[in-house]
């Protein structure tokens, strides 16, 4: 079981919580989990988004495994200069 | 890849990595052989031309262009109905598309309208004088703060903050909201002992890069088509031209030029799909080049802001507590980018409570477009400011009082997660104990000293390479080079195979000839393309070693390599003389055929960077004036792989700050037209304004990389705002809140002072 936190305009999508438990193996299942849950985050997942995963940012390699227990964070994408 | 982890990185021993070997482009930009977006040049050619609004917002009633096309010379004109909507309700590409081409309103002075192709330059703009637009004018908004206001003229009917609890049933210019943090910011500030609250605000800017954009588009009668493009991303360029226009991708083949920088303006689009457009209605290749007004006018500058940011600390120096609210307008559409300021404000703290909001704003000014860590810059000229003044309430000294509440390896982010390896204290001590940080000041000087963080990021990166006949290796990437990546490509490339560095050749590839790669920015070329190349070589190692193991007819696995070489691996596997890498390519025909290497990913874990700069500013009480004296860069690179090229991106980093801090901003009249779109009345700093910055490359390695590398290009523009406006306070006494902190500015701030 993941303990995710969501950051930026995914914490109010979600019914006012900004953390869930989610049983999920990779960022990929997790993200596809997380918007069945929860419908009004999924517009926002599907348009792009950053997941930390204990420190690591991850900005597409989607079929990293994630740890068990590991800090999992939901964030907007990042943009470059 | 377990990235940013704690695991400690083996030291290890580097033949060329570390050295400043010549740059391979060098000649050709010095001697001006180099082509750069308008050098390009086709048989039959036209040339094209933009037409742009007046108006800052209005409505268009009607276009006709049938004058123009009658003139002589004229080929084609094209408006919005050429560029019909293909973007099956993906938001941010209907933006990119309405930005290209207006579409039903104007909502910038400078937002094009329609285009011409023609036979001449001055037959095009002839032609342009042609068109007929009726408008019907609208009120406009160009501030943020006003734009925000319930009765703000709003620039789309559609807009809904995103973000917000209940979700509002009336349109606005909020596009959305962002929020971040942990803790009890009202528990942190009871405990603090200070509490310093401001609000500031800061002017948009531009990249300021010298070459304006540039492109040559041939659409074949076939459909098939090319584009020569100044860009830092040409895969960007072939993928979002195909979606707007409707081509096969593999059908359009897009090649970059040398670039004249782009600092993040050149991560979208706004010419190349008016090209293509005009070339496919013309049958003719066109030429489009955009002069110095169109560029400030209708092309990327930065988000204006207001900030508002509050921080509480102990009598000991202890940050107790942090907040702040973050306005930016990103011009017409959304897309401020503030979420990137929110998540960036505090991060070089470590901080038990800590609130960040983020409003993402809409106004009537170009479509924003990214600059060096955007969005940071502002944010850290705000929080520095008050960290420099909670410093002083302490009386602890500056950089003291950062690195007692300084993150570190094991510290949880503002913005949430938690920091693995990272160098921020390393660059305060190394600031520290610059001869700069200590050196005597004269009248009318002053010190400051501020922090920076970018995130730096990887993305996806392809690599091919050859082994050639004579043992020279062609490294193929897909990167535009704008800091220097041919050079660290070629010097990865021959650390890995263990040979010289001018055995190696680095080229961008076309999008035809490889697969997709990202763009040139979030500082991620010489992290995720180094990656690659390494993988290429190691690649192309497991072939040659496979030739030799043939060659001398043992096992794969008994062979080695070993500094360009294929030795036997210990004296079970048999006694051969080594094959060197000239020696097996020159038998690659006869051996198997060709031998190349390639390597293709995703590269995540590029590795934060923080930096710290030192600056002494001199004013002159008279005018308002604030000149920089002596600058110091102190940040961390992880691995310089060519340390002059990160020297170079610190000075040039730095220098675009400065320019930021104290001269250049967008001013717009009450027309909402803007008022300086030119390098005369924008001043960007030139080389006589400025000294020579000085840099300390601090190196804590990424374990992310296999050499150790973080991305260093971005994070040395976020500190300066900052410091400079630490050091004018030093100087003058005054606490300068909004940037750019000009003559004028100054001035009028000393007086008041005074009065």
């Amino acid at each position: 079981m993941l303990h995710v936190k969501l950051g930026g305009p995914l914490m109010s999508q979600a019914g006012g919580a900004t953390e869930f438990d989610v049983e999920a193996s990779t960022i990929r299942e997790l993200l596809v989990k997380l918007g069945a849950l929860y419908p009004a985050l999924k517009p926002l997942l599907d348009r792009g988004v950053t997941v930390a995963v204990n420190g690591t940012v991850y900005r597409g390699a989607f079929l990293t495994p994630i740890p068990e227990g590991a800090e999992v964070y939901i964030l907007p994408p990042l943009v470059g200069g | 890849m377990p990235l940013d982890s704690k695991t400690e990185m083996p030291l290890r021993h580097f033949d060329l990595v570390g050295t400043r070997p010549l740059r391979p482009d060098g000649i050709d930009k010095v001697t001006g052989r180099a082509r750069f977006g308008a050098d390009i040049s086709a048989a039959g050619m036209l040339h094209g031309q933009i037409l742009r609004s007046p108006h800052a917002h209005a409505r268009i009633l009607r276009i006709d262009t049938s004058k123009a096309l009658a003139l002589d010379g004229v080929k084609a004109v094209i408006t919005s109905a050429d560029l019909p909507d293909r973007t099956n309700g993906n938001g941010d590409l209907f933006a990119v598309l309405t930005n290209v081409m207006a579409r039903g309103k104007a909502l910038y002075d400078g937002h094009a309208v329609a285009a011409v192709a023609a036979t001449s330059t001055s037959i095009a703009r002839k032609a342009l004088a042609l068109i007929k637009v009726e408008y019907e004018v609208l009120a406009h908004v160009t501030d943020v703060e006003a734009a925000m206001s319930p009765d703000a003229p709003v620039l789309h009917d559609d807009l809904y903050t995103e973000g917000v609890e209940p979700k509002p049933t009336k349109a606005s210019n909020i596009a959305k909201r962002h929020q971040f943090g942990h803790g009890d910011t009202a528990k942190g500030f009871k405990a603090a002992d200070f509490v310093i609250e401001r609000t500031f605000r800061t002017a948009a800017t531009h990249q300021g890069y010298i070459e304006p954009h540039a492109c040559l588009a041939n659409v074949r009668p076939d459909g098939a088509a090319e584009l020569w493009a100044c860009t830092q991303g040409h895969f960007m360029v072939r993928n979002t031209c195909a979606e707007l226009l409707g081509l096969d991708t593999s059908r359009l083949r897009v090649t970059a030029s040398e670039i004249g920088g782009g600092f993040g303006g050149k991560t979208t689009v706004f010419i190349e799909p008016v090209a293509l457009a005009l070339s496919r209605k013309a049958g003719r290749p066109v030429k489009l080049v955009l002069d110095r007004s169109e560029v400030f006018r209708a092309t990327g500058p930065t988000a204006s802001t207001c900030i508002r940011v509050k921080i509480g600390a102990k009598k000991n120096g202890k940050i107790t507590a942090a907040e702040a609210e973050l306005k930016y307008q990103g011009g017409a559409f959304p897309g401020s980018l503030v979420e990137l300021g929110a998540m960036s404000a505090f991060a070089c703290y470590a901080l038990e409570n800590v609130d960040i909001v983020g409003w993402d704003v809409v106004a009537n000014r170009p479509k924003l477009a990214a600059y060096r860590a955007p969005s940071a810059p502002m944010a850290a000229f705000a929080v520095e400011s008050v960290i420099q003044e909670l410093a002083e309430k302490t009386g602890i000294d500056p950089i003291e009082f950062r690195l007692m509440n300084a993150i570190e390896e094991g510290g949880k982010s503002s913005f949430g997660p938690t920091f693995g390896r990272i160098g921020l204290k390393q660059t305060l001590e190394a600031a520290r104990n610059h001869p700069h940080y200590n050196a005597p000041l004269a009248k009318n000087q002053g010190r400051g000293v501020a922090c920076g963080f970018w995130f730096n990021f990887g993305g996806n990166t392809s690599v091919s390479l050859t082994v050639n006949i004579d043992g020279t290796i062609g490294v193929a990437t897909g990167m535009p080079d704008i800091g220097g990546s041919r050079a660290s490509m070629c010097m990865m490339a021959a650390e890995e195979f263990g040979i010289p560095y001018d055995r190696v050749n680095t080229i961008i590839a076309d999008t035809s000839s490889l697969g997709f790669c990202d763009m040139t920015d979030g500082s991620r070329v010489t992290f995720s393309a180094g990656i690659a190349t390494i993988n290429a070589v190691r690649d192309a190692i497991g072939k040659l070693c496979a030739r030799a193991a043939a060659i001398w007819d043992i096992p794969k696995d008994a062979v080695e390599w070993e500094k360009g070489h294929c030795e036997p691996a210990g004296a079970n596997a048999g006694k051969f003389k080594p094959l060197s890498l000239r020696e097996i390519a020159a038998e690659a025909a006869n051996t198997g055929g060709p031998i190349a290497g390639h390597f293709e990913i995703n590269a995540d874990g590029a590795g934060v960077s923080f930096g710290t700069h030192i600056a002494d500013v001199e004013i002159d009480p008279e005018t308002g004036g604030a000149r920089v004296i002596r600058y110091t860069v102190c940040q961390d690179a992880g691995k310089a792989v060519h340390p002059s090229y990160v020297e170079g991106q610190f000075q040039g980093g730095a220098t675009q700050g400065i320019g930021w801090a104290l001269n250049e901003e967008y001013v717009y009249g009450a027309d909402g037209r803007l008022k300086n779109a030119g390098f005369l009345d924008y001043r960007v700093p030139v080389a006589s304004d400025l000294p020579m910055i000085d840099t300390v490359i601090v190196e804590v390695a990424n374990p992310g990389h296999p050499y150790g590398v973080r991305g260093v290009g971005e994070t040395p523009i976020v500190p300066p705002l900052g410091t400079i406006a630490n050091a004018i306070s030093a100087a003058s006494g005054v606490r300068m809140t909004e940037i750019p902190m000009s003559p004028p500015r100054l001035l009028k701030a000393m007086s008041e002072r005074k009065a």
